[in-house]
């Protein structure tokens, strides 16, 4: 009877220790067996273009790994595997066997899911899957300065990838699984930290455009043997960048053997000398002084002008003429004359309140900002030289900003690469009536008497201005044969909806000018753009014939 | 209510919460298996719809499209002699 209860009490006393001392030691040795913490991979978030068209997605691929301790246990045939990973057998089991000590070893990284579910099912021990993703830019090239890229972590290395690296990245999540002694998922056990998938981005862009200046930009980069471009198209009423070129350029998804050259987007971290294209915030500045107006004549002949020791040029003597001929001819001389005849400092605020010297804003990773330096520091011949877009550095994206002043009634607006779903709160750095008149003298550039007849497009009215800067060369001064091409225009001009500037740097084929060869490419781009976004024609002879074929009065 | 029956009572309310717990548990692990299993399918169709646009816009690139709408469709832009507005 003792003996039997005795033994009970022996049997209690162990259950006892068992649940209640050693509960937390045994249940830990008992887990660490079998419960495993997995990380649940997050995606990283799509990026797609202003219609929600994808100009970059995650999609998964699976990296094949084996534990070799666990495999050595039971080895089996490898050559089966090889085949399927299309690697070497015997290397294979090389491998295998010198790193034995080790828990994980990659046999091979970022295979398609179809053939990581052949390699399960040969259910060797050991082996198992990781899932990651590989980013695909389905516009290759075509967008590739934009977008940017990640690298192999999936992290952003450049372009907006990298700007909005925390936004898309998403965060790993990780469960409590049972893993059995193969090492394979049994079943899911809890939930540890939740994964939250990366958001989706949508840009600004619209793939058409970006599409359409690019094929320009490069087909004109290539005819001239230029040594770069850039093209950028900006909606005039919101600031939004459609599109966005630069040449050369890269393939996002497939960069071996590149040089880093490539990588630069340069219409935001090169600057030029915007020369000519920046004549019309020249006499913008004139005309808000009150000292002229639209009706004011400047003597420009001979056609040469001396400022202390140096002499301002224009390629032929145009006599005396206004200030929308100043424009529409280009005339250096006109410009400087009128840049001295007002104070300084005005100059100076115009094209500060443009945006020059300053950021655009639109948070790309590597942004320059230009020079501009304060009207305090110039000595004439600065201020002579400014006034034809000399002695500032500015990028394409800067130059394209300043010109939706001159398209939204005086209102500089913030850039951005992200689609807006308001207009930004703009900022009025010229009056709309100086913007009126100005406008009109830029009609008159892209005329058959103007310098930019080419950028012209059938049915609609375009305004514009060119720009041929000289070089610096290395010892200092301006280069003979190295020139920048630029145009920057808008279109409609009664209403202009799109902004573009075409910067083509180093032309080597026989002609240099601005109107010769970056207007060609605002032509044909622009067309095609204002097409593609409906945006109907303002050109009073197209719509008068065109109109009444329909019986309408208009 | 007599002593003698609280001690019986909490005890059985005692096992009958302990068993709760069990149930509660088995029930939790039960339900997170179902939603782990769904949520994997979710995913599973969520990356078939990224490899799906993918691949759409892969085909959809506008150099492709244009190529075999000039070359193969013979098709060409509309001169704008020809367009007529309606308003």
């Amino acid at each position: 009877m003792f003996l039997v209860m005795g033994a009970c009490a022996v049997l209690v006393w162990r259950a006892v220790d068992l649940h209640v001392f050693n509960k937390t030691f045994l249940q830990n040795q008992g887990d660490a067996r079998s419960l495993r913490v997995d990380t649940v991979v997050a995606n990283r978030g799509m990026i797609t273009d202003r219609h929600g068209e994808p100009v970059a997605i995650s999609t998964p691929v699976d990296s094949v790994w084996i534990h070799p301790e666990i495999y050595l246990k039971e080895p089996q045939d490898l050559s089966s595997l090889a085949k399927l990973l299309k690697l070497d057998a015997s290397k294979l089991r090389a491998k295998v066997l010198k790193r034995k000590s080790r828990e994980f070893v990659y046999l091979k990284r970022r295979i398609n899911p179809e053939l990581a579910k052949q390699v399960m099912q040969l259910e060797i021990p050991g082996v198992s899957l990781q899932r990651e993703f590989r980013r695909y830019y389905p516009m290759g090239e075509v967008g590739a300065h934009i977008i940017g890229f990640t690298n192999v972590d999936d992290m952003g290395q450049e372009g907006l990838e990298l700007a909005y690296n925390d936004w898309l990245k998403g965060e790993d999540g990780q469960q409590r699984v049972i893993k059995d002694r193969l090492g394979r998922v049994i079943k899911p056990v809890a939930l540890i930290k939740q994964v939250h998938p990366g958001k989706e981005l949508r840009l600004s862009l619209d793939r058409r455009l970006q599409y359409l200046t690019y094929r320009e930009l490069k087909r004109t980069v290539f005819k001239h043997r230029a040594k770069s471009g850039s093209a950028i198209i900006l909606d005039a009423k919101t600031g939004e960048i459609l599109s966005l070129v630069n040449q050369p350029s890269y393939n996002p998804n497939n960069r071996r053997n590149l040089k880093g050259s490539r990588y630069r987007n340069r219409a935001v971290t090169d600057t030029f000398e915007p020369g000519s294209s920046v004549k019309p915030f020249t006499v913008a500045a004139a005309l808000e002084s009150g000292q002229f107006s639209s009706r004011s004549i400047i003597d420009t002949s001979p056609g040469r002008y001396r400022v202390g020791q140096s002499t301002i040029r224009d390629i032929r003597n145009f006599g005396r003429i206004n200030l929308a001929t100043v424009i529409q001819k280009s005339s250096n001389v006109g410009a400087s004359k009128v840049a001295l005849a007002i104070p300084g400092e005005n100059l100076w605020r115009v094209h500060n309140g443009l945006g020059f010297g300053m950021s655009t804003g639109s948070g790309y990773p590597g942004e320059v900002e230009g020079v501009l330096t304060h009207s305090a520091e110039w000595r004439e011949i600065d201020q002579a030289t400014l006034a034809f877009g000399y002695g500032m550095a500015v990028t394409p994206l800067q130059l394209a900003r300043a010109y939706t002043v001159l398209a939204n009634d005086g209102v500089l607006l913030p850039i951005s690469f992200l689609a807006q779903t308001a207009v930004p709160q703009g900022e009025r750095v010229l009056k709309a009536k100086t913007v009126r008149q100005l406008s009109n003298m830029l009609e008159k550039v892209v005329t058959g008497e103007g310098t930019g007849s080419k950028a012209r497009i059938a049915g609609y009215r375009v305004a514009g201005k060119t720009g041929t800067t000289k070089k610096t060369s290395t010892d200092g001064g301006y280069a003979d044969d190295r020139y920048i091409s630029v145009f920057a225009g808008m279109a409609p001009a009664s209403d202009p909806r799109l902004v573009m500037v075409v910067m083509i740097n180093e032309p080597r084929d026989k002609v240099y000018y601005g109107g010769e060869v970056a207007a060609p490419v605002f032509s044909k781009v622009m067309a095609g753009a204002l097409r593609l976004m409906n945006i109907a024609p303002d050109e009073k002879d197209y719509q008068s014939v065109h109109m009444a074929a329909l019986g309408e009065n208009k | 209510m007599n002593n003698k029956w609280i001690l019986p009572l909490l005890g059985v309310l005692v096992l009958v919460s302990a068993l709760g717990v069990v149930f509660a548990k088995h029930q939790n692990r039960k339900l997170y298996a179902e939603l782990s299993e769904l949520q994997k399918q979710r995913d599973t169709m969520e990356l078939e719809w990224g490899r799906l646009q993918l691949e759409q816009s892969t085909w959809a690139t506008h150099g492709r499209v244009e190529k075999i709408a000039r070359q193969k469709l013979k098709m060409r832009n509309v001169d704008y002699d020809k367009v007529v507005i309606v308003k």
